[in-house]
């Protein structure tokens, strides 16, 4: 199985990319497969960071550009949660599906790749947001889809009923009760430069949202 | 107004309070609705699909304007009639609420499309069961989105039933705010409204 490179390196086999993860960090490769032609492989989940790491700067990976992060929960109770990181290639071509196996029975914990590659910010947040995967060392990891105060929990696991676990009622109730300005910075509501020339009740409804202004 | 009769105003009887109509009323009723109804400032609040729709019906094919909607207005400080174009997830319902609150009276609602008015097909965790749930509505709409015929249709109803009104009567003009326990219908009805049908039968709470 080959995959064409478009980029000025030379195209790599799959074969070879496995063989070097596996030489890399042996064991931290839990398996593989390949479907429709992708190479997926399971990473060791204390280690993923490390190897995240080596495949965007490795000259022979350089994966610089991370498609998507999102996660999979399966309808088999005891079959594990994924993580799954799409990377990409620009540089080179070709792609790499990375997946991290979490134990339900655990916390959901895995490294944030956001100081690898920026663009992880809102991807991380919503698989936090969905699923409540707790992403180590994400700068600013809140909700990003449902609000801040929501509480029903994380609405794609497999858990979740369709319509949420409370009533319509009090779903009505908690959605009237919002504050939309309190969840979100200056800069996110785009006034941050207006500041001064806001009116007073403004400011203190800003300044009582648990974010605060930036300013 | 049915299911939404607002918390505690318990008017399904109109008591006309006061002032019984007479020969001066109605014909001051009669201008006054007349220029009300002719006049209608729609403020658009478009989510989905029913926007492009409700876009096509302001633009030169179908032309509300011959309404007398011809300015949309994008601020809800000059607006008379509140247009709810497209699905309400539950993070949008405060908002609604106070472009609302915000509207001074004599003000209405249209409800537009299948979502806005009852969900649709959108029964689920994030999505309000009708906008009736939030706000007081005049006229729904029917359609999956509506057709502009469909709109035009729902607005010339509500012209019908501004036509209809009295200056004699106090509680047209009464604001429904969100009561003391954060709510605008009771809960009961708001449970009531929206219990599931057609394919979400079959999801039960506990599912």
């Amino acid at each position: 199985m080959t995959t064409v490179g478009q980029g000025a390196g030379a195209p790599v086999r799959q074969d070879d990319r496995l063989a070097a993860l596996s030489a890399s960090f042996g064991a931290a490769i839990l398996r593989h497969a390949v479907t429709s032609g992708d190479l997926i492989v399971w990473v060791e989940r204390d280690r993923a960071h490390e190897v995240l790491a080596w495949l965007r700067d490795d000259t022979g990976q350089r994966y610089d550009y991370l498609t998507d992060i999102t996660a999979v929960e399966y309808r088999d109770p005891e079959r594990p949660l994924e993580v799954v990181y799409q990377l990409r290639s620009i540089a080179r071509g070709g792609q790499l599906r990375v997946k991290i196996s979490l134990d339900k029975a655990q916390p959901l914990r895995v490294d944030s790749v956001w100081d690898l590659w920026k663009g992880a910010d809102w991807l991380e947040r919503e698989v936090y947001d969905m699923f409540g995967v707790t992403f180590t060392g994400h700068p600013d990891l809140r909700r990003i889809l449902m609000w801040d105060t929501y509480a029903e929990g994380y609405p794609l696991r497999k858990d979740f009923p369709l319509r949420g676990h409370f009533t319509r009622a009090e779903q009505t109730r908690q959605a009237l009760a919002a504050n939309p300005e309190a969840h979100y910075s200056l800069e996110e509501l785009s006034i941050a430069e207006a500041y001064d020339e806001l009116p007073e009740d403004v400011k203190r409804r800003l300044d009582k949202g648990e974010r605060g202004f930036v300013k | 107004m049915g299911l939404s009769d607002p918390v505690g105003a318990g008017a399904s009887s109109v008591e006309v309070a006061g002032v019984s109509p007479n020969f001066i009323t109605t014909k001051l009723d009669f201008l006054a609705n007349w220029a009300r109804a002719n006049s209608l400032w729609p403020m658009p609040f478009g989510t989905a699909c029913c926007a492009i729709e409700f876009m096509a019906t302001a633009a030169s094919r179908f032309d509300i304007s011959r309404f007398g909607m011809e300015r949309m207005s994008f601020s809800p400080r000059q607006a008379d009639v509140l247009i709810c174009a497209g699905r309400l997830p539950f993070k949008l319902a405060p908002i609604i609420r106070r472009i609302w609150d915000q509207m001074p009276q004599p003000k209405w609602c249209i409800s537009m499309g299948a979502c806005a008015s009852t969900g649709g097909i959108f029964d689920t965790y994030t999505m309000v069961q009708g906008i009736d749930t939030i706000v007081p509505v005049d006229v729904y709409v029917p359609g999956c989105p509506p057709r502009p015929e469909g709109l035009m249709y729902g607005i010339m109803l509500l012209q019908k039933k501004i036509r209809g009104e009295t200056l004699a009567d106090p509680t047209l003009r009464q604001e429904h705010l969100v009561d003391e326990r954060g709510f605008f219908l009771a809960p009961e009805k708001i449970d009531e409204i929206s219990e599931p049908f057609g394919n979400s039968v079959q999801q039960t709470r506990s599912a």
